[in-house]
């Protein structure tokens, strides 16, 4: 299923050479945010260490944005749909240069900018308020409509939890995208297999959800989403003319082995000793 | 002050689809959004003109919102088309995160609110929509009452830098306003002046205010007409002078009375100056079959029902 880019090797050698980079800004994005959560006492670490090494590699490699022009017309639009994984993207957008890094030390405290789920009002990067399940997507697809419309080169990507594929507007949006033939549009699903309270196939199942993608007009790459080359080659453009989706396919809580897999660490907030043990796991 | 039971009238969604036609000509950020509503939103025009600019998501109205504010994010001007009841029943949640919380720029345009829908019945009765979206924060809210009016406040909104609802009526109602009138938000429009009551009215009760008050003049009663187009945010100088200077305010609209105009007056008067109040509007019921103009019937939504409550306030 996976459709692998037309990438000449010389480039690929040359594109690759930023994987050390984004290894340590994902290492860096892990770090900060469980020291986030455990300051704040709340936040979704599993998820959040799901989609670290995406987002690492969106805003390390591929994102035409400057943190010194968050608003720039012609900057790629990203969309974190799974808007509950705020600190995964807070952590990166601090390490990123969009917001200070002495930011992250008030994450969910009183009035602070950085809300349990993100706010572009209050936060340089974050394109639209997310948080409620099948916002994000629909809204990345009417900003790629846009862009169409004015002929712009620019690109979109929108990350969706894979539980949150079970709410109906992100494949009422899906069939938007399609229809309007928006190629310069990547829905990256972090197919981590759990959700809340479940695994998502004993929950509401989600298989086959490459064909899913595929039947409503996507180009899929089925991917390990924790190998950065790999994801790297998922973020080329399409090469069929269609909308690309890209299943990386991750492991909830990645980088902390007590952690990794296990539903209770979708939100669940680490002791003081199990802190310690993360960040000597994440430092090592 | 004057409104014949013979003037001609005019459904205002025929309005609103030539005022978007000339902003469009004028701004080529300006596009339509719509859910398979090109007809019932009055959009043909638009789209054998604008043929790209008109985006028609299908019948997905969670889509819809999403993708208008989508566009809003992209430098473009969404005018956010569906009938009434299912774009602020359905994509409440959309209104209230992509839009307004979000603060982006959508124009969300409900068509054919009220009872237009007459004998579809409930299911396409919007009259829960003024209560939903006066919950929501940082959303305006505009009820147009007439062809001009619709037309000012179309233009406005091509203008604001923000989330506005606005409420267009299908019911045919007579001309209110002079051609060049304009929309300005938090800025009501005295349309008859009295002493006696005053009626607050929006949409298609502003001319059954207008005849109300023809009706009860005639038996001393002096009636003043407000056109609250600007429900949120709300005129609130001109409620609190028509409180102080009239004897009792009638609220008047084609919606629920748990939350609309009226509730919006009433949480007003009650805290800064109690006044005694009629709320004219739909009780907290399902309708039965009929008609719109049954409907408005039923409910006392019509001159005479204006003219009662204006009666029972100064005691007769």
């Amino acid at each position: 299923m996976s459709t692998p880019p037309h990438l000449a090797e010389t480039d690929r050698s040359l594109r690759d050479q930023a994987i050390p980079a984004i290894a340590e800004l994902a290492r860096q994005v892990r770090l900060s945010d469980v020291q986030m959560i455990n300051r704040a006492q709340l936040g979704h670490i599993g998820g959040d260490f799901s989609v670290a090494d995406i987002l690492a590699t969106l805003y390390g490699a591929v994102l035409n944005v400057d943190p010194k022009d968050p608003t720039d017309p012609e900057r790629d639009r990203f969309v974190l749909s799974k808007g509950h994984c705020a600190g995964a993207l807070y952590s990166t957008l601090a390490h990123c240069g969009f917001i200070p890094l002495s930011a992250l030390e008030t994450f969910a405290q009183p009035l602070s900018a950085l809300n349990g789920h993100p706010n572009r009002t209050k936060v340089p990067g974050v394109e639209t308020n997310t948080g409620p399940l099948g916002h994000g997507f629909p809204v990345a697809v009417g900003h790629a409509i846009g862009a169409k419309l004015q002929g712009s080169p620019r690109r979109t990507f929108v990350v969706l939890g894979d539980g949150e594929l079970q709410e109906g507007s992100n494949w009422e949006a899906a069939m938007t995208a399609s229809h309007y033939g928006l190629t310069k549009l990547t829905a990256i699903v972090d197919r981590n297999r759990l959700q809340q309270g479940a695994r998502t196939e004993e929950t509401k199942q989600l298989e086959p959800l490459a064909d899913k993608w595929a039947s409503f007009g996507f180009e899929v790459r089925d991917i390990d989403g924790h190998d950065y080359r790999q994801l790297l080659d998922a973020f080329e453009p399409s090469t069929t003319g269609r909308p690309v989706a890209v299943i990386a396919n991750t492991i909830k809580g990645k980088g902390v082995s007590f952690m990794e897999d296990r539903v209770e660490w979708h939100h669940k907030v680490p002791t003081a000793e199990q802190v310690e043990l993360a960040i000597e796991e994440l430092s090592a | 002050m004057t409104t014949a039971v013979t003037a001609p009238t005019f459904d205002c969604r025929k309005a609103f689809a030539e005022e978007l036609i000339d902003l469009a000509r004028a701004d080529d950020r300006i596009v339509a959004v719509c859910n398979d509503s090109v007809g019932s939103s009055n959009l043909t025009g638009f789209r054998d003109e604008f043929p790209d600019r008109l985006i028609n998501v299908g019948i997905a109205e969670q889509d819809l919102v999403g993708v208008g504010a989508g566009l809003a994010n992209a430098g473009m001007i969404p005018f956010v088309s569906a009938a009434a009841p299912f774009l602020t029943g359905r994509a409440l949640e959309q209104i209230k995160a992509d839009a307004a919380y979000s603060r982006v720029h959508v124009v969300l345009c409900g068509q054919s609110p009220g009872m237009a829908y007459g004998e579809l019945g409930p299911t396409h009765h919007s009259i829960e929509d003024l209560s939903w979206t006066r919950a929501v924060a940082d959303l305006q809210i505009v009820v147009p009452s007439d062809p001009a009016q619709t037309r000012a406040a179309v233009r406005w909104a091509a203008t604001i830098d923000g989330p506005v609802y606005l409420r267009i009526p299908r019911f045919p109602v007579p001309a209110v306003h002079p051609d060049d009138v304009i929309y300005t938000p938090g800025t009501s429009t005295l349309v008859a002046d009295g002493s006696d009551v005053t009626v607050i009215a929006i949409g298609t009760l502003v001319s059954r205010a207008l005849a109300a008050a023809e009706l009860v003049r005639a038996e001393g009663i002096s009636v003043r007409v407000i056109d609250m187009a600007s429900v949120e945010p709300l005129d609130t100088a001109a409620v609190l002078a028509a409180a102080s200077q009239t004897r009792g305010v009638v609220t008047a609209e084609e919606a629920t009375v748990t939350g609309g105009l009226g509730a919006a007056v009433a949480t007003l008067l009650a805290e800064h100056q109690p006044t005694p109040m009629r709320i004219l509007g739909v009780p907290r019921q399902f309708a039965p079959t009929g008609s719109a103009s049954f409907l408005l019937e039923h409910f006392g939504l019509t001159a005479e029902g204006i003219a009662a409550a204006a009666r029972d306030l100064v005691g007769r």
